[in-house]
């Protein structure tokens, strides 16, 4: 048990094991949170909501990847190799949680585009619970379990004498990099890019110049909640369990993620999410109290980066036009 | 400009221009105007409701309660009668920070838990301490309202959306180490004092003292029940005079169009935060009442699903309504329990459905379409089944009575449902989804399959879990509607944008 003794022990004659472990398990998480960030960053920068539901969406493609994988005859017996079934799952939950998101935005924003700013943020907060129950009575309260282990196989490399990391972490990490790096394209370079860029700097502007803000808005919907899918069946490959309720405790995280890094910015919401599953794995490591109250740990470093920069770590002051 | 509906009456003359009028606010004459235009039933409730003195209002909705004692047995005042004023407490509470000022607090219920764990400390056998109510309880609520002040503080600059995701975290960080917060290994160390059991931890605070008012004691739920009415009562005096004063009034501009408010010259930031304290400390106070009742305080009872129906009933009373709260919270707790029963359920499921075709389909036929059809249908399906698929009826519906036992012969009730009931649901929801999208002749006509596909997945799936999941989803399902059909809610004064 870690009390104050351990914690000042852990400093001098470095635990240099201690420390590569929580680094490695912190940039993983991070990695998964950075992918949810990402949905909420999109929308909140586009419509000015926070989408609430965005953590079940995260926890409806866990699920969804669960199912994949049980069709295709289950972790042992797969129909095809490892590697290409976590592939085909991947495809599956993102495309299937980028049409729900679409149809939550068309169902539950859309009408309300021009009402009281409340009213969205309580249909947000409606679909949410609503998702959240349905996966309770479809699917209940039990745990899945991904089975990785019998998936693909687990290694573990040795960097160095106390630095070691899995195949499974390597995947993660490098997986939402590359989803970084093909949103950022895509954001940056593309037409459609361009558009989404001019909609969430000046919707009416935007819709003048011959934008179809609708068809943008629901595009932003599709690609959040795609990631938020691939982050949702990354966390079954690496921790090998899903829960109907994960997505509430990942969306909040994923929401942190989104403010500490600067709401509405992309690259932000990539280092807020690095950032937070830093904050955990260290808390979890080396602070008082970490492995129960390393969420009390992430709330703190929220509250924290209210008091000093608003705005995020990257975001613009919010300038109010009239 | 004036609209036309306002030259009613006299013509205007040959020369009169139509050109705006001094002193005529178009608006105020549209809404005056759309009053009187109601009629039926709603129209007359509606005008004599507002014909009534405020004092009497507050009579009519509080009197039917203030009798409820003594018609009923102890279970039942606790279960309908007690939650139901403690809920409708800590709704009005919540409706002044959602429904006045128009911020979204999730943290609400971590303020109600905060106000029984204060009291719980300060006054039970589990702590040690058994400090006087009349002392407790206003340092609880002090407290609460300190809580509440920090925590909007932090979110000071950009108050409106930050507010909810710190609060919805805060809960979320309460709830955390309530559950923890036990002296135990797993347990923070705090400075000076070291390792103290603060909250019991996941079995919870117990032996609160009951509450004993200068000598005073109240021991049972008659007498809990009328503390919590009255203060019902006082608050909502009171918040009905805080709404008519400059605050109120100022709350209420702010909710409109804060921007505005802040131009003329409305310290718009401080009287968020008043109205966030204001409601924080309204659940810390409930929150002293519910650990008293329950002498305990246990961490399972604070958290999303709580969070959930209060905002349900500010939602269903209208926000900003203070009567309407009282309905709000004699539905929405009225309603579970009578859920809890399959029988029950049942009857309020068809119930509302039934209403809510009817007060939805006009013209009349198209109604006696729908219902007629739906029913045919089901008979139709029911009997082909019967011929191609014999285990499609072979289960029973669950609860009996003549009602059951008829929708036994229209319903298919599988054995060996669960798959099938799993993807019925999705199925159904997809339904729900394109009736939205059609008009005409074809929602009433793709009406039929739909309520037969519910009635379906209700008999074979909802009802298994209806105080559960099934409630939830329910409400979920009615927070997105109402807030698209009505966004100020059922009983509320639905707004007009002035552009």
């Amino acid at each position: 048990m870690r009390g104050p003794h351990s914690f000042v022990r852990s400093y001098f004659p470095v635990n240099w094991s201690l420390f590569f472990g929580e680094l490695v398990s912190g940039l993983t998480l991070g990695s998964i949170y950075a992918l949810i960030a990402l949905g909420y960053t999109m929308v909140y920068g586009i419509l000015k909501l926070l989408n609430f539901a965005h953590g079940d969406v995260y926890m409806v493609g866990a699920f969804i990847g669960f199912f994949v994988l049980q069709w295709l005859g289950g972790p042992l017996t797969t129909a095809v190799t490892g590697w290409l079934a976590i592939a085909i799952m991947f495809v599956v939950a993102m495309v299937g949680c980028g049409a729900l998101g679409v149809g939550i935005e068309i169902f539950a924003y859309r009408p309300l585009r021009n009402a009281p700013r409340i009213a969205p943020l309580i249909s947000a907060l409606g679909v949410s619970i609503f998702l959240q129950n349905s996966a309770l009575l479809l699917w209940g309260p039990q745990f899945r379990s991904y089975d990785t282990f019998d998936l693909i196989g687990v290694k573990s490399y040795h960097i160095g004498p106390n630095f070691f990391i899995s195949n499974i972490q390597i995947f993660t990490i490098a997986a939402s990099i590359a989803l970084m790096a093909a949103l950022t394209w895509l954001v940056v370079r593309t037409r459609t890019g361009k558009a989404m860029r001019a909609t969430s700097f000046d919707r009416e502007a935007a819709e003048m110049m011959g934008i179809r803000v609708d068809r943008v808005i629901s595009f932003t919907f599709f690609v959040g909640s795609a990631l938020a899918a691939a982050g949702g069946v990354m966390f079954g490959i690496v921790f090998g369990q899903i829960f109907s309720l994960m997505g509430f405790t990942a969306g909040l995280k994923g929401f942190t993620a989104a403010v500490v890094g600067g709401i509405g910015s992309i690259p932000g919401a990539m280092l807020g999410g690095f950032l937070i599953g830093l904050t955990e794995a260290f808390a979890t490591g080396y602070l008082p109290g970490g492995s129960t109250y390393a969420n009390l740990y992430v709330f703190a470093l929220l509250i924290a980066m209210f008091l000093v920069r608003p705005s995020g770590l990257l975001g613009s002051p919010v300038i109010q036009k009239v | 400009m004036v609209g036309p509906n306002l030259q009613g009456g006299v013509p205007p003359g040959p020369g009169v221009v139509d050109q705006p009028r001094v002193g005529v606010d178009e608006w105020v004459a549209n809404v005056d105007e759309r009053r009187e235009a109601q009629r039926g039933l709603t129209g007359l409730v509606r005008r004599g409701w507002e014909r009534v003195p405020p004092a009497g209002r507050l009579v009519l909705l509080l009197g039917p309660f203030a009798v409820f004692p003594f018609v009923t047995n102890e279970g039942n005042l606790f279960r309908y009668g007690l939650i139901t004023v403690i809920y409708a407490l800590l709704a009005i509470g919540l409706n002044v920070v959602v429904g006045f000022a128009g911020l979204l607090d999730l943290g609400y219920v971590a303020f109600f838990g905060f106000g029984a764990y204060l009291y719980g400390i300060m006054a039970s056998g589990h702590s040690g301490h058994h400090l006087q109510v009349e002392i407790a309880i206003p340092i609880a609520v002090v407290v609460t309202a300190l809580v509440g002040l920090l925590l909007g503080l932090t979110s000071w600059r950009l108050l409106g959306d930050y507010l909810a995701i710190v609060t919805l975290f805060f809960l979320q960080a309460f709830v955390i180490f309530v559950n923890n917060a036990n002296g135990g290994p797993s347990d923070f160390a705090y400075p000076f004092v070291g390792r103290v059991d603060l909250t019991g931890g996941a079995n919870g605070l117990d032996q609160i003292d009951p509450l004993n008012f200068f000598g005073y004691h109240i021991t049972t739920t008659k007498g809990y029940y009328f503390y919590t009415l009255i203060s019902l009562a006082l608050l909502m005096t009171m918040l009905y005079f805080v709404n008519k004063s400059r605050t109120g009034r100022a709350w209420r501009a702010l909710r409109e169009d804060p921007l505005a408010a802040e131009v003329m010259s409305m310290p718009v930031n401080r009287l968020k935060l008043l109205a966030f304290m204001f409601g924080a400390a309204t659940a810390g106070f409930t929150g002293t009442i519910f650990g008293a009742v329950q002498s305990g305080a246990f961490p399972g009872d604070y958290d999303v699903g709580l969070l959930i129906t209060i905002y349900a009933i500010v939602i269903l009373g209208g926000l900003g309504s203070i009567g309407g709260v009282v309905i709000g919270a004699l539905v929405v707790n009225g309603a579970p329990e009578l859920l809890r029963s399959s029988s029950n359920a049942r009857f309020l499921f068809y119930g509302v459905i039934l209403l809510a075709l009817l007060v939805a389909i006009r013209p009349w036929y198209r109604l006696v379409v729908v219902l007629l059809g739906t029913v045919a249908f089901g008979a139709i399906v029911h009997a082909v089944v019967v011929a191609a698929w014999p285990r499609g009826t072979a289960g029973h519906v669950q609860g009996g009575g003549a009602f059951g036992r008829a929708l036994d012969h229209w319903v298919l009730i599988p054995t060996h449902v669960d798959r099938i009931a799993g993807w019925a649901y999705f199925v159904l929801i997809l339904a729900a989804l394109v009736l939205t999208l059609v008009r005409g002749w074809w929602r009433t006509i793709a009406l039929i399959p739909t309520l037969y596909l519910a009635s379906f997945v209700w008999e074979n799936k909802l009802i298994e879990q209806v105080s559960g999941a099934t409630r939830l989803i329910l409400l979920g399902a009615l927070l997105v509607v109402i807030m698209n059909v009505r966004p100020a809610g059922i009983f509320g004064t639905s707004r007009v944008e002035i552009v």
